[in-house]
């Protein structure tokens, strides 16, 4: 069962006053150095903190990895974490960063990791490692079958780049994907094209909102649907404006998503919530809900869940007699210029934390690399709508015969997520994502807060005009502290009163000196009565 | 004619009896303030629109973010305030019984209704409901009328018991059989708080087990109970 996501943003933000607070006048960590030897006399016990979808094989594979990787490796030992969210191993990595307890790998978001280097030599840079003829990719003491530096996919490791370095291995990769109810798309007289325009999903979604005279959804007979609705919104603003070529923020963190074509998209999305055609999850509930029980038409959701979509989904929270029976067809996201599609590259990557004892750093990178390994890519892959990161795997014998057998079952072969994961596979070229930079993670929140604000609004009543769209700018701008560059940490002001620890360490250190200059002048005026 | 005095009088005074068993109240329905409305016309305002409700603090999830989430009740009904706006210090003072008027919007989110983006103040007042036995409900559509009250399940049988990650550290989902049928029943970890022995004992509930259960009858996609009390028989 799924529940409403709750990122622990007051948690967050105080936890990271406090990272940044405990890096006041601290120098970290030395750099990080490769050992010549990886010293195998040793024993290692690093901790690994993963994130799964909720999804039991998921959380199976971590731990045959580890078992795996404990097999070829028995001097290292892997505890495990497991998380359910992204936000919460955000919460906790920040809170462990200002008592050094950061865990020594992590599944993460290159967003998050962009806030985790606001301390010194918190996170390590991977260049090196990946290029080290012994224990970098694919290098020749690495004791199992690693993929090199060019097996791993170069956009999704690219996606891993933060200030010209690398930060983080890629892990599994998804995007966005429409799951659409092409039952109801015919009914409505239209047939679903390969790519579908913004346009075109509207156009749809507003038809189907004629009723019959029982007051039904004459398109589907009942008395609840919304046509379309979108899981991600700040992903559906993004991607927007990604595909207009509009400003988002500069890759150095500028923000520019306060802008014309921001305001004419919120006027366009805003007027389809008015009449009821489109909602999103966080007002309504999950997409895939609504389409397994034939109230939507339209379900925009990540290729990671698809497992959730379709009538015949593996995976469902309704009840058996809610479900409906239709056709489900996979499509990329709308695009407003069908020949030069775009689609956001989302999915796990790994980082790696520093410890004063660079064997224990380089344990953990045989680890985090063991992941990139095909029998984990693989299996996880196959688990949901991600594509494994590496070519190594991509192009295997068992993934290709995997791919080969969509809807041969209803669970390891079901047809929805291997369609999900070759939209993916098809159209890597045509992924993008968003610049990374501290702060950038309140940024891709602001993004989605716009739409859901425009989206209420017109559900209750108000009228989206442009005096509420410079309200909405104006508030989402102060509430996600939005000035017009984020870069370079937070203001000021935004860093909030000093710790208590640092108030009485300042004031110590006053005092001392008040305490040194009264000797001095003391002595000083002892020595001048001697003279005299 | 006494006969018939008598007869209609009997007759009023059941059909009042029922009309305040009928959802489990007390039948003592307060006068709401200015501006207010009572739990019938919250019950009857449609979806979306701005509501100002007066109620009780039951339970609340635990404070984040300047918001909380709050399981509420009134002697007529029940009302779940889905992350009002509250600061740390007023969160505080939302103990259980507290009276607080809200305003919001009524909204719904896979079946459960609730109130979004309400901000509140405090009044003079307290009240703590009972639990309301809703076995017999089980299974009809007359159950979903409890939406959000504290509520009580008798002689459920405990069928399965998972950790929402596989282990713990958050929701536990708790499922009960009761005369053939399961019914998925969720400790919900932000309302649980720290309490570590509940937790615990709801982690180790064994199947086959049979108790009786209390909570807030939460809706997702049906009835989804969060269990604030188990008793194994």
């Amino acid at each position: 069962m799924r529940k409403r996501m709750r990122f622990m943003a007051a948690l967050l933000s105080a936890a990271i006053m406090t990272l940044l607070s405990g890096c006041h006048g601290s120098r970290g960590l030395d750099d990080f150095k490769i050992p010549e030897e990886f010293d195998v006399s040793r024993s290692y016990e690093i901790t690994f903190w993963a994130k799964n979808d909720n999804n039991k094989s998921q959380q199976d594979i971590y731990k045959k990895a580890i078992s795996d990787f404990e097999k070829i490796y028995p001097n290292i030992k892997v505890n495990m974490r497991l998380y359910a969210d992204y936000g919460r191993i955000y919460n906790d990595v920040i809170t462990n960063i200002s008592t050094s307890t950061t865990p020594n790998v992590c599944i993460t978001y290159p967003d998050h990791i962009a806030t985790y280097m606001s301390g010194i030599n918190i996170v390590v840079p991977l260049d090196d490692l990946i290029d080290d003829p012994r224990y970098g990719l694919g290098g020749s003491s690495v004791s199992f079958d690693s993929p090199s530096r060019a097996e791993v996919v170069p956009e999704f490791l690219g996606e891993c780049y933060l200030g010209g370095a690398c930060y983080a291995l890629p892990f599994m990769r998804s995007t966005e994907a429409l799951y659409i109810n092409e039952d109801l798309v015919n009914a409505l007289g239209y047939e679903v094209p390969d790519i579908l325009t913004w346009d075109f999903v509207w156009e749809v979604s507003e038809k189907a909102l004629d009723k019959d005279s029982s007051g039904n959804y004459a398109v589907n007979g009942q008395k609840v649907l919304i046509p379309f609705i979108y899981k991600s919104t700040d992903n559906m603003m993004i991607s927007m404006l990604k595909q207009l070529n509009a400003g988002y923020s500069t890759d150095d963190g500028q923000i520019e998503i306060f802008n014309d074509t921001t305001r004419q998209l919120l006027g366009d999305i805003s007027s389809h919530a008015r009449t009821g055609a489109f909602s999103t999850f966080k007002i309504s509930s999950y997409p895939g809900n609504f389409l397994n029980a034939g109230q939507c038409i339209f379900a925009l959701d990540s290729t990671a869940g698809a497992t959730w979509m379709g009538s015949d989904a593996p995976l469902s929270d309704i009840a058996e007699s809610n479900k409906r029976t239709f056709n489900t067809v996979v499509r990329p996201i709308p695009q407003f210029d069908t020949s030069d599609p775009k689609m956001i590259s989302q999915g796990p990557s790994v980082c790696i934390f520093n410890k004063e004892d660079p064997q224990e750093v380089l344990a953990s990178w045989l680890f985090a690399q063991f992941l990139l390994t095909n029998d984990i890519q693989i299996a996880y892959s196959e688990t949901e709508g991600y594509v494994p990161v590496t070519s190594k795997a991509q192009d295997s014998d068992e993934y290709r015969e995997y791919l080969s057998l969509s809807g041969s079952d209803q669970n390891e072969h079901y047809r929805i997520k291997i369609e999900a994961a070759k939209l993916l596979l098809d159209n890597t070229s045509n992924t993008f994502v968003t610049p990374v930079f501290n702060g950038s993670a309140s940024l891709r929140d602001a993004a989605g807060a716009l739409i859901e604000n425009v989206t209420k609004a017109e559900r209750r009543g108000t009228k989206v005009d442009d005096a509420f769209i410079d309200k909405t700018f104006s508030d989402v701008r102060s509430l996600y502290k939005l000035d017009s560059s984020l870069s370079g940490a937070m203001k000021k002001d935004s860093m909030g009163p000093m710790p208590r620890a640092s108030v009485i360490l300042l004031w110590s250190l006053g005092l001392v000196w008040v305490f040194i200059s009264a000797v001095y002048i003391t002595r000083f005026i002892k020595d001048k009565k001697k003279d005299n | 004619m006494k006969k018939v005095l008598a007869t209609v009088l009997t007759l009023a005074m059941v059909a009042s009896m029922l009309t305040a068993c009928g959802n489990g109240k007390s039948g003592e329905s307060e006068k709401k303030s200015e501006g207010v409305m009572t739990y019938a016309e919250y019950d009857a305002a449609a979806l979306d629109s701005e509501v100002t409700i007066e109620a009780y603090v039951q339970a609340h999830q635990s404070w984040w973010d300047n918001k909380i989430t709050v399981y509420a009740a009134d002697k007529d009904g029940a009302y779940f305030l889905y992350e009002m706006a509250c600061s740390e210090e007023d969160a505080a003072k939302l103990t259980p019984g507290t009276k607080f008027k809200a305003t919001g919007y009524k909204s719904e989110w896979s079946g459960e209704i609730e109130i979004t983006d309400a901000t509140f103040e405090i009044e003079e007042g307290n009240y703590v409901a009972s639990p309301v036995d809703v076995t017999k409900f089980l299974g009809t559509d007359d159950l979903q009328k409890y939406q959000n009250q504290l509520v009580s399940f008798k002689d459920m049988t405990v069928s399965a018991v998972s950790y929402k990650n596989n282990e713990p550290g958050d929701d536990i989902y708790v499922n009960f059989t009761k005369d053939g049928n399961e019914y998925y029943f969720c400790l919900e970890y932000y309302l649980n708080g720290d309490d570590a022995d509940f937790y615990n004992m709801v982690g180790s509930l064994e199947v086959g087990k049979v108790c009786d259960v209390e909570g807030f009858l939460y809706w997702y996609e049906g009835p989804n109970p969060h269990i604030t009390k188990v008793t194994v028989k």
